[in-house]
């Protein structure tokens, strides 16, 4: 009974998901072959970010709000290559490799901030979002068209200086990842290549945590103190998780955008950072504890509410606006909870 | 003559507080050097210093200079001192406590072996060799003759296994030339501690040079083959150890002589017809200390004292009545049942526990003396508060009052009562914890290990503070103590726990050989004494 309690209240987060999405889905009355489907889609675009927030967290930094730095590197990664008019895969790999090169450096001016702001890591990262996104408009409002240079002038501001609002993948890398192997099951479709590189990054997460440089990250995400004491170089260590959390971000915006098809110039990063840690969050993570089942089942159980939301919204109050609302308003209470859950943790009780 | 450390000339001041004055000491190969001196005299400062520890280098670094084999060194980092061979067994205890133990003793110093990652990428991402780890981790832990379970986890293992576990660490670096163990028996039983100096000697045998501090000047006499002696941060005397008796040390480390406690008389003498606890089988699940069936009477306005070996569950009793660990039994307070594994209901009913973790469970380690004062009191019963508007808010005033009160009487040695706790020393944590009880004003005080890792001086102010809240309050007191001279110093029955049952309840006059017996278990019947 005891332990049946501990369970309930270790994974109350799923739990409480799961019933909603449950309930969503019936009153949403949505036909479960084109929910399968969309999940199984949002899988394969999605996994990769959430993903790339585990890391992190292991190695006690909490919850990495600066993978928008990685986003915005995928972004701007992709925005040259479409101006390159780099085709299909070859072009995704261009940007994966920009983009990573680009998000190595972000990784680690991040990295050695949150060294310098420990214990307020969480904070400082998504602060340190915000700022970075300030230069990031300043460069895509302004350089682009004028100091740097960019062809394609339909994706840029009628003045021909800054971007556009949408930025369009289709006739470059727009679904390049998906379109080379699907297998179609029914009305069901499979994008194949995607979601092996989800399995790979899971793979190397998990071998990653079976090496040397995965135990000094461990150590370091227990205890710092004795983690140096032993000898551990403990800023470089949380430097580098900073770094490689940041490159897969880069890399799974990639993802996530030739998916989509088009770029939010302005506010696909911004978005990106909120909804993968609600989901990792939604999955049963804390901001001390995340594995790779508790990303798999985020993703699931929060892309599934994200399909239904509005048309359950729709079937209960005559508006699809007020299940757009409700998720957007569950994915920040999510994360505030989990924020209260982590304070309440650390000042330990007295009694 | 050639040593194997020799540290010159030391200095080193915490934020104006000069606590090392050209300290010299020096150590040579296979010898162990005994390093004593009241807590605050600046043994573990020093120490810090020889292992290049964060904490001097963010304050400041120090004066003088560290020799090793004769040559000059600069340990800037715990890293660094590695490097040099010198391993430390902390005061605090340096585990992770989610790790295993076989991880613990291997922190940093895996095994690993080759695979794709690491032939392109580097050392770093090679795998780690577990079977390898735990063989060898099974082997330092043998070699101090211990069964400790390689794969357990550290979280849930009694004290003594992590001190353990330290010192199989330290066993299993090959390179160790200089060994540091910083109060390695404070929290062993006598057993134990036998245990832990036969180690010691075996280091010394194999070449290793030893600094060995304790507060247990006995022991130091037994292992150490030559004695420095610290008072305030100067070295008062330096000799070999068969010069010295354990008063003379006691003598030169005080400053000052030691005297038998002659206990002031009470109003009323405690009797079997005022019971102020029964407890009745009880049960109690702490790892490491299991209580089994301990059942025994309390009578009010006692103090009683729980000894036994490390292990018997002499721990348990205090955790298990305070509700820190799920147990079971009946027990009456003043006549009532009295509820389980509730530890506010044992608060707010006047039942108040001073844990032996006083760094994990019982201090707010980063907030300020004042407040840790207080702070539970604020908790269970809102004193120290006042109505403001509609909201309820700390009485700042009140808290500092009180505060300042507590420090004078206590003896508190901070430097304001904003200081936080962290950056006091062990007596001094301790005295605040006992300040936070009595502002409690419990009716029974569970107190555990009050002098673990505390100088003789704070020592004996602890205890008196013990014996005065007792006299003067009549508050009713459990002491547990792994010290049996210090339960017999003040208690006025002891009880002695062994496989987690009542073995025997002693006068503390009762002989040496009595209380040996009864902590064997083989004390064949409970003998309700006087």
């Amino acid at each position: 009974m005891e332990k049946l309690k501990k369970i309930l209240i270790s994974y109350a987060v799923p739990i409480a998901f799961s019933i909603l999405c449950v309930s969503a889905v019936l009153v949403a009355q949505i036909p479960p072959i084109f929910l399968a489907s969309e999940i199984v889609r949002r899988l394969s675009r999605n996994t990769f970010l959430v993903l790339s927030l585990i890391i992190p967290i292991i190695g006690g930094l909490g919850l990495n709000f600066g993978i928008v730095l990685g986003a915005m590197a995928g972004q701007a990664a992709l925005f040259f290559v479409v101006d390159w008019k780099i085709k299909g895969l070859v072009g995704i790999l261009v940007a994966c490799l920009m983009a990573g090169a680009i998000s190595v450096v972000l990784g680690w001016l991040a990295g050695l901030t949150l060294n310098r702001a420990k214990g307020r890591e969480m904070i400082t990262s998504m602060i340190l979002g915000f700022f970075a996104n300030g230069i990031y408009q300043l460069i895509f409002l302004f350089f682009v068209g004028s100091l740097i240079p960019f062809r394609t002038k339909q994706f840029l501001l009628p003045e021909g200086v800054g971007l556009r609002n949408t930025v369009d993948l289709y006739g470059t890398v727009a679904s390049a990842l998906n379109n080379p192997w699907m297998i179609r099951i029914g009305t069901v479709r499979l994008f194949v290549l995607p979601l092996l590189i989800v399995a790979g990054l899971c793979l190397f997460i998990t071998l990653l945590f079976k090496t040397k440089l995965g135990q000094d990250i461990r150590a370091v995400g227990q205890d710092m103190h004795i983690a140096e004491v032993a000898g551990i170089n403990v800023n470089k260590v949380r430097v580098i998780a900073i770094i490689m959390s940041t490159v897969f971000a880069a890399i799974g915006q990639v993802i996530y955008l030739q998916d989509i098809g088009t770029i939010n110039t302005y506010n696909s990063h911004e978005q990106i950072g909120l909804f993968s840690i609600a989901a990792l969050l939604v999955g049963g993570a804390t901001t001390r504890k995340a594995t790779i089942w508790n990303a798999i089942l985020g993703v699931v159980l929060f892309h599934t509410l994200f399909v239904v939301a509005p048309s359950a919204g729709n079937r209960l109050f005559g508006q699809p606006q007020v299940g757009e609302f409700f998720r957007e308003f569950l994915a920040y209470a999510v994360i505030a909870f989990a924020l209260a859950m982590h304070g309440w943790r650390a000042k330990k009780i007295l009694m | 003559m050639q040593y194997a450390l020799e540290m010159r000339n030391i200095s080193k001041s915490f934020y104006g507080n000069q606590v090392l004055k050209n300290v010299n000491i020096a150590v040579a190969a296979g010898e162990v050097l005994g390093l004593v001196g009241e807590n605050g005299a600046g043994k573990t400062t020093l120490m810090n210093i020889l292992f290049g520890m964060p904490v001097i280098h963010s304050t400041g670094g120090f004066e003088g200079e560290i020799l090793i084999n004769n040559e000059h060194v600069n340990i800037d980092s715990p890293r660094r001192a590695m490097e040099y061979g010198i391993g430390m067994v902390h005061q605090e205890f340096m585990l992770i406590p989610g790790f295993t133990v076989t991880e613990n003793i291997k922190l940093n110093r895996e095994i690993t072996k080759d695979n794709l990652l690491s032939k392109v990428f580097g050392k770093s991402l090679r795998t780690l060799d577990f079977p390898a780890m735990r063989k060898e981790a099974r082997q330092a832990i043998s070699t101090i003759g211990m069964s400790i379970e390689e794969l357990a986890v550290v979280a849930g293992l009694p004290v003594a296994h992590k001190q353990f576990i330290e010192i199989a660490r330290e066993i299993d670096k090959k390179n160790l030339k200089i060994l540091v163990l910083d109060e390695p028996t404070a929290v062993l039983s006598e057993a134990e501690a036998e245990k832990l100096l036969d180690t010691i000697r075996y280091f010394a045998k194999r070449g290793v040079a030893i600094i060995f501090i304790s507060h247990r000047l006995s022991e130091v006499l037994k292992v150490s083959d030559r004695i420095t002696i610290l008072r305030d941060g100067v070295v008062v005397d330096s000799k070999p150890s068969s010069s010295f008796t354990v008063s003379e040390i006691a003598e030169k480390m005080v400053g000052r002589k030691l005297e038998n406690v002659v206990l002031p008389p009470r109003a009323k003498e405690p009797s079997d017809e005022d019971i102020i606890m029964s407890i009745r089988n009880l049960k109690v699940y702490m790892p490491g200390e299991m209580v089994k069936d301990f059942s025994i009477d309390i009578r009010r306005g006692e103090i009683l004292g729980i000894g036994g070996l490390a292990g018997h569950g002499k721990l348990g009793v205090a955790n298990g009545i305070a509700g820190m660990f799920p147990a079971e039994g009946q027990v009456y307070f003043e006549g009532e049942p009295y509820r389980l594994n509730d530890p506010s209901y044992a608060l707010r009913n006047g039942i108040v526990y001073l844990s032996e973790d006083r760094r994990g469970v019982g201090l707010l380690l980063d907030e300020s003396v004042e407040m840790n004062i207080a702070a539970t009191a604020i908790e269970a019963f809102g004193s120290f508060t006042r109505r403001f508007l509609f909201m309820t808010v700390y009485d700042r005033k009140k808290i500092r009052e009180h505060a300042l009160e507590m420090i004078k009487k206590l003896d508190i040695r901070c430097k304001s009562p904003t200081q936080t706790v962290r950056r006091l020393s062990g007596g001094n944590q301790q005295k605040v914890c006992l300040a936070r009880a009595f502002t409690l004003n419990p009716k029974i005080l569970f107190v555990s290990e009050p002098t673990r890792g505390i100088d003789v001086g704070a020592k004996k102010l602890v205890l008196d503070y013990l014996v005065s809240m007792n006299r003067e309050h009549g508050i009713t007191i459990v002491m547990t103590s792994s010290e049996l001279a210090e339960l017999r110093s003040i208690c006025d029955r002891i009880a002695i726990v062994a496989e987690g049952k009542l073995s025997a309840v002693l006068p503390p006059k009762a002989s040496d050989a009595e209380f040996g017996l009864a902590m064997a278990g083989e004390f064949q019947e409970v003998l309700q004494h006087g």
